[in-house]
């Protein structure tokens, strides 16, 4: 009963946080695509890149992210509490992940399908937008998949440096020894997770309409 | 069906194994330019402009607070006193300690938050020599950092305590701190991490009290490792708040600061001068003059036993008192 | 540059807080979580793989462990674990509780992945040659699947090097000692110096796990072989794809 009435006095308060996490989450998935997919680029197109930019975003990825959230602004000169801390911070560790990820993808492009859009005229710009980053979309998704449940649980670390998120449910539910506010903290991050992963697979599945013509038919 | 493929995971191109004959230097270098690439990105994003309310000046006023519930349950009231008199109110609760959200109230990432007098003064001005409360409080206006201030302070006090188990202290006949200094040796401390520290932690008790613990470990503030590691033997001797429910329903020893190490605490806001008007700080003041020890007590009993929200029962006690 | 200073600093390299110490203690918490992640996670994976049986139950498994916030998860372990356990077990318990769930899906999904990939004609060889299920899965489809094995182990151990961390939010040693200090003293120094601290042994844990890697698969999956002066002739022979397919087992 206590824990029913727990959670109708704090639905609005948890409703908040849920967004709070969703813009959290969710804009650092974007920022990063954004910044990995040219570096990806660079990596598949000049050999010599793959190997530094790979392994230097592999290392980046192992920074442990308290200290990526508090040591960022003293690189970005960002306030030491603002929130673009962390959106900073996730970007830096989806970067990382997408890096290899879009360099792969890239690479795992049909030699045939390259050559096909050349020959059919598409200019080098056009051939990779228009042929080869729509190929390489299901293995990006993938990693946008994989990015973006890290990027979940990631966001709530936020709560200890007083960013409110559902991580706050969190450190909340600690101070009070308290399992509820905990378990509704998982369950809403879990619920995110899940419907971050649908939207990638819904984006992945629009912007892929061959593949839909292949298992359909 | 097709196996769960992890891009992470799955060595999924001979490439992978290049990466074996990583080279710290060219590595570190493509992750120092991946992380300006990151940086720049974000610092020509307007994404800035759109996530920061104006923090500054006008309008909303951010209420901090710090990782322990005493000070969650003050900022609470602050928040809503505020809120109840038509301010826009913006809540950044649980940051970490004091050395981190003072230099936060500096470069303006909050505006206000609860503070107590005695450890505020030896944060700012370690090992200090004035001791009565009036004392502190002039001498918290003269310190506090540039830009900030401090408003009038309650009557509501919570101060560290040491504490040590029933058991030890019939062991060993301790009530005060001074009773710890001929076992200390043998003993292990716990306390907040920035305990380690500050003045009114570790560095204090060696230099006032002449205590020498065996072993430090860094726990919370006064939250729930503390008290379960006191409980359970991890550590024999644990700081936590007067204010605590928990020690009067456990067989807890609250030992006595016979040498006065831990100065008197009123509790008070800190504020960024600039964030908080003339009007704001009549409505604080109105709640520090009403806000006491007994109060303090009886609300944390209600969050903790009877799990009640924080932010209502701010609610009930500024409707009680008068103030929303 | 007070990083260097730092690390210059003898006071840092010796004692129960020196760096040896708590990179040991970091070590430990790893070693133990991987030990029981795998325990749990390679016998599941490779049993799956081998009977086709719970692939949607390791998909989904997986994904839903992978999703559960650390933070959260470490706060519920320790509210429901540590009033069980004296001492020091009562948070070392939970941290390693966090530890082994973050390790478990990247071992259990290569497990099973390796198993699944084990070419179709290897295993038609293997029982037609007269070995019984156990044999097959534990002489062919393991030592094939070893590659993938390997690889979700040093995943898992990357992760478990970066996350071990947050023992010390439960008061807990290792080198989240140095974050969660540094933060609540605010001592950028000494958290930096946890970051680099973290990050090299991470660099150096992959490596050893490499290492291992080289000494442990066939060298007749690595094509490793290959390069090798080989007096007996045909080294194709060793490389179990190119096994003749024998047919249908009886």
């Amino acid at each position: 009963m206590t824990a029913l009435r727990w959670l109708s006095d704090n639905a609005p308060i948890m409703a908040e946080y849920f967004l709070a996490h969703v813009w959290l989450s969710l804009v650092p998935l974007l920022l990063g695509l954004a910044i990995a997919l040219p570096l990806g680029w660079a990596a598949h197109h000049f050999g010599f890149l793959y190997r530094p930019l790979v392994a230097g975003s592999a290392l980046l990825y192992t920074l442990p992210s308290l200290a990526l959230f508090v040591l960022l602004p003293q690189v970005l000169g960002t306030r030491m509490l603002d929130p673009v801390n962390i959106v900073c911070a996730l970007t830096v560790y989806t970067v990382a992940l997408l890096v290899r990820v879009v360099a792969d993808g890239l690479a795992a492009v049909p030699e045939e399908t390259a050559r096909a859009a050349d020959a059919m005229g598409y200019r080098p710009v056009q051939r990779w937008l228009l042929v080869e980053l729509p190929v390489a979309v299901p293995v990006i998704a993938a990693g946008l998949r994989v990015a973006s449940v890290s990027n979940v649980s990631l966001v709530s670390l936020g709560a200890l440096l007083g960013v409110p998120q559902l991580g706050s449910l969190f450190t909340l539910g600690f101070q009070l020894g308290y399992l509820v506010p905990i378990a509704a903290g998982i369950v809403l991050c879990l619920l995110l997770a899940w419907l971050l992963d649908g939207l990638i697979l819904a984006a992945a599945r629009a912007l892929t309409p061959w593949k839909r013509a292949e298992t359909t038919a | 069906m097709n196996p769960p493929r992890n891009p992470l995971e799955a060595p999924m191109t001979p490439r992978r194994t290049r990466t074996r004959t990583l080279r710290a230097a060219t590595a570190l270098a493509a992750a120092l330019g991946v992380l300006a690439a990151t940086g720049c990105g974000l610092g020509s994003d307007p994404l800035a402009a759109g996530e920061g309310v104006d923090r500054d000046g006008s309008g909303t006023i951010v209420v901090g607070s710090a990782n322990f519930l005493d000070s969650l349950l003050i900022a609470n009231i602050y928040a809503e006193a505020l809120r109840a008199e038509g301010f826009e109110v913006e809540e950044r609760f649980n940051i970490a300690s004091r050395e981190a959200y003072v230099p936060g109230l500096v470069d303006g990432s909050i505006d206000l938050i609860p503070e107590y007098s005695g450890a505020l003064l030896q944060y700012v001005h370690p090992g200090t020599d004035v001791t009565a409360d009036e004392e502190v409080l002039a001498e918290l206006e003269v310190r506090v950092p540039e830009g900030l201030a401090v408003l009038e302070a309650s009557a509501a006090q919570s101060k560290d305590v040491l504490v040590v188990t029933g058991d030890t202290a019939r062991e060993h006949g301790l009530e005060t701190v001074s009773d710890l200094v001929p076992l200390a040796g043998e003993m292990t401390l716990g306390g907040p991490p920035e305990w380690k520290t500050r003045y009114n932690g570790v560095v204090g008790l060696q230099e006032v009290y002449g205590l020498e613990f065996g072993t430090f470990v860094a726990l919370d503030a006064g939250g729930p490792l503390s008290l379960n590691a006191v409980t359970n033997g991890q550590v024999d001797v644990v700081d936590l708040f007067t204010t605590d429910p928990a020690i009067g329903e456990r067989d807890l020893v609250m030992l006595e600061d016979d040498q006065g190490l831990f100065l008197a605490e009123n509790i008070l806001p800190l504020v960024r001068e600039q964030a908080v008007d003339e009007e704001a700080r009549e409505v604080l003041d109105a709640v520090s003059a009403r806000l006491n020890t007994p109060d303090i007590r009886e609300m944390m009993g209600r969050i903790i036993s009877q799990r009640e929200n924080p932010t209502l029962v701010a609610r009930d006690w500024l409707s009680a008192n008068g103030l929303a | 540059m007070n990083l260097i200073d730092w690390f210059a600093d003898p006071a840092h390299w010796v004692g129960p807080d020196g760096i040896p110490r708590q990179v040991l203690t970091h070590l430990l918490y790893c070693a133990i979580a991987a030990a029981a992640a795998i325990v749990i996670a390679l016998p599941a994976g490779l049993v799956i793989g081998h009977t086709g049986r719970g692939a949607v139950l390791v998909a989904g498994l997986a994904n839903a462990l992978r999703a559960l916030p650390t933070l959260g998860l470490l706060i519920a372990a320790v509210l429901l674990v540590s009033p069980h356990f004296g001492s020091q077990l009562a948070f070392a318990v939970p941290a390693l509780i966090v530890l082994v769930v973050l390790a478990v899906p990247p071992i259990l999904t290569n497990a099973y992945a390796g198993v699944v990939a084990v070419p179709p004609q290897v295993r038609t060889a293997a029982h037609g040659i007269g070995m019984r299920p156990w044999q097959v899965l534990l002489t062919v489809e393991l030592p094939c699947a070893l590659p993938l094995v390997i690889s979700g182990v040093r995943s898992a151990s990357l992760q478990l090097v970066s996350t071990a961390t947050v023992a010390a939010y439960v008061s807990l040693g290792g080198l989240g000692r140095y974050i969660i200090d540094g933060q609540a003293q605010l001592d950028y120094t000494q958290m930096l110096a946890g970051a680099v601290l973290v990050a090299l042994l991470a660099v150096a844990v992959e490596a050893l796990l490499l290492l291992l890697e080289r000494a442990l698969v066939s060298p007749g999956l690595t094509g490793r072989l290959r390069r090798l002066p080989d007096p007996d002739g045909d080294p194709a022979a060793a490389v179990p794809a190119a096994a003749p397919s024998p047919g249908r087992a009886p």
